[in-house]
Order: structure tokens, then sequence, then C-alpha cells
């Protein structure tokens, strides 16, 4: 099982906001054990899904070139329980961005319930923090599989409202790291 | 502009909102990263607060300037040197420095700054 927990965006809105979705089923495996006898979807995993929408709409605005991780999470609060069946439809906008960091407020909604609201710190990785990993934590051609597998091209509109080209971002492979 | 006790007590409430400390624990005298338990992921959290709660805009490094603890120039063996303290000073004239040029071991730095730092480096911004 790869750890994808959106299934696609709807809307990618460069610099601004972002929407996505991800269908509840009971043949993932967290759902057999969580809870036995009456599956309901993690809410760590919610947090995650809601993570992995705004930390792609946050390493947009680094050109996808630089490596963004979730560094905190300030806020998450739950209403509900999320049953196999649901579509949670993830509304990420970003609040505050910087050379260093951004804030991103998140919620996550089960048809027109409200279940989940967070706000998510993330860290931008430069080249000089890079360093400090040893070694690259994914590698360009991974991002441009998992973009283009949740759809972000199909969908993104760039800031000036034209759409987003995967060749105006540095997605290609370098020879030395192939 | 705000009084220093109006600019500490918003200081005070985005403090309990990004660490999670309770009212009290943030004093004056209280450091962020030896007290009130700050991470370095904290002070982005801490910046975003400050910023919209004073109408400001802190640009990185303002706050704390890790260009200076990671150049060549001003550290030598883990410490800052003379000319490194004397950018310091330029660059964080809202800091009380005194104890950190005692012994300017570069992570000290980080572990003294104190909340009575960020009331005056907010006073700073407002005053610029």
């Amino acid at each position: 099982m790869r750890w994808f927990w959106i299934d696609r965006f709807t809307e990618f809105a460069c610099g601004s906001h972002a929407v996505a979705v991800k269908g509840v089923s009971l043949s993932e495996d967290h759902m057999h054990d969580h809870m036995l006898g009456y599956p309901i979807m993690p809410n760590s995993l919610v947090t995650e899904g809601m993570a992995q929408a705004g930390g792609l709409l946050v390493s947009e605005t680094y050109s996808f070139s630089e490596l963004v991780v979730l560094g905190k999470i300030a806020k998450a609060e739950f209403f509900t329980c999320v049953r196999n069946g649901d579509q949670l439809t993830y509304r990420v906008k970003i609040e505050w961005v910087r050379g260093d960091g951004a804030a991103v407020k998140a919620t996550a909604h089960v048809g027109d319930k409200l279940h989940a609201e967070a706000l998510l710190f993330y860290a931008r990785l430069d080249e000089e923090t890079d360093g400090l990993f040893g070694t690259r934590l994914f590698r360009p051609r991974d991002l441009r599989h998992w973009l283009s597998l949740v759809g972000v091209f199909e969908v993104g509109l760039k800031a000036d409202g034209t759409p987003m080209q995967e060749s105006d971002y540095p997605l290609e492979e370098c020879a030395a790291e192939v | 502009m705000p009084s220093e006790e109006e600019i500490f007590e918003k200081v005070r409430e985005a403090l309990v909102d990004a660490l999670g400390v309770d009212d009290d624990e943030v004093t004056a005298t209280a450091t962020l990263q030896g007290d009130l338990d700050a991470e370095s992921i904290d002070f982005l959290d801490i910046v975003f607060r400050l910023e919209k709660a004073f109408d400001i805009k802190i640009e990185r490094g303002e706050l704390f300037p890790e260009d200076i603890l990671t150049n060549a120039d001003y550290v030598q063996d883990g410490k800052v040197n003379e000319a490194g303290i004397v950018k310091l000073r330029e660059r964080m004239p809202f800091a009380d420095l005194t104890k950190f040029e005692a012994e300017p071991v570069v992570q000290n730095l980080g572990q003294q700054l104190t909340v009575k730092d960020m009331v005056n480096f907010v006073a700073y911004k407002l005053a610029a």
C-alpha cells in the first residue's frame, strides 16, 4: 500500500487554495481493525489527507523544486465519525507563506457535514537544510508521478487563471540522480 | 503605538496559542526554548501569530539571524567570534545579548531568547 491519502484534486488554485477528495473503502487495511465490527477512518489519517493536500499546494509556491514537510499540527478538531462508503472532501487554504515555511487552514467534510478543522505548518527545506538529511527524501520523478496521479495538472490553475503546465516546473530527473 | 503592557499581553496570547502553555508560564524572563519548550518549527507558528496580532511583516532571519550563526566568517569552533557578536548586536538590537556574549556558543542564542526579547522585538518593529 502506498502512502496516498488523497485520491484526486478537484480544484488547485496556485498560491491560494485547493480541494481534494478521498473515497473511504472497507478494503483499506486500517478499516479492518479500527474499530472491530464498527469501521471508522482514523482521524490521524484524515489529518494526513489534509496535510498532503496542503503540502502539495504549499510545495507549488516553491515551484515543486524544494522539499516541503509537515512541521506542526497547531490545531486539529474532529466532530463526527467517517465510515466506509463516505467520501471525504478536503479544502485547504494558504493562510501565510514565507521563505522558510507556510501555514494552511484545512477542513474535511463528508457531504455537507463538517468533520475536521486544522491549522497546519509546513517547513521548507532548501539547499542549506536539505543537507541535514544526508540524502533526498524523494526524487523529482516521484513527485511528478504523485502530482499526475492526483490530477494536479488536470485541474490546476495558475494565479493568472491559465492552466498549470507540467513543463513549467523542474520535475525532470537530473542525469546525476538516476 | 501600543504600550509595552499591551504588547506583552498580545505576545503572551500568541505564545499560549502557539506553544500550548499556560498564561502564568509566560513571564517576561521565561526563555522560549528553555522554559516554554519551543522547538524550531514553533518559531514559524509564533511569527505567524505575531504578524497577525500586530499587522507587521517579519522576514526570515529577522527575529533569529541564523545566517550569521551558520557563517564561517562569524563562527569558529562552535562559538561566535568578535565580528559575529558585532553583527548580532546590529541585527538584534531588541535582544539582551549580555549573557550570550559571556559564553557565545551558537546553540546558546536560541536557548537564551526570552519573552521580554520578543516584546522588545515587536516594539522595535512597530517603531520602524
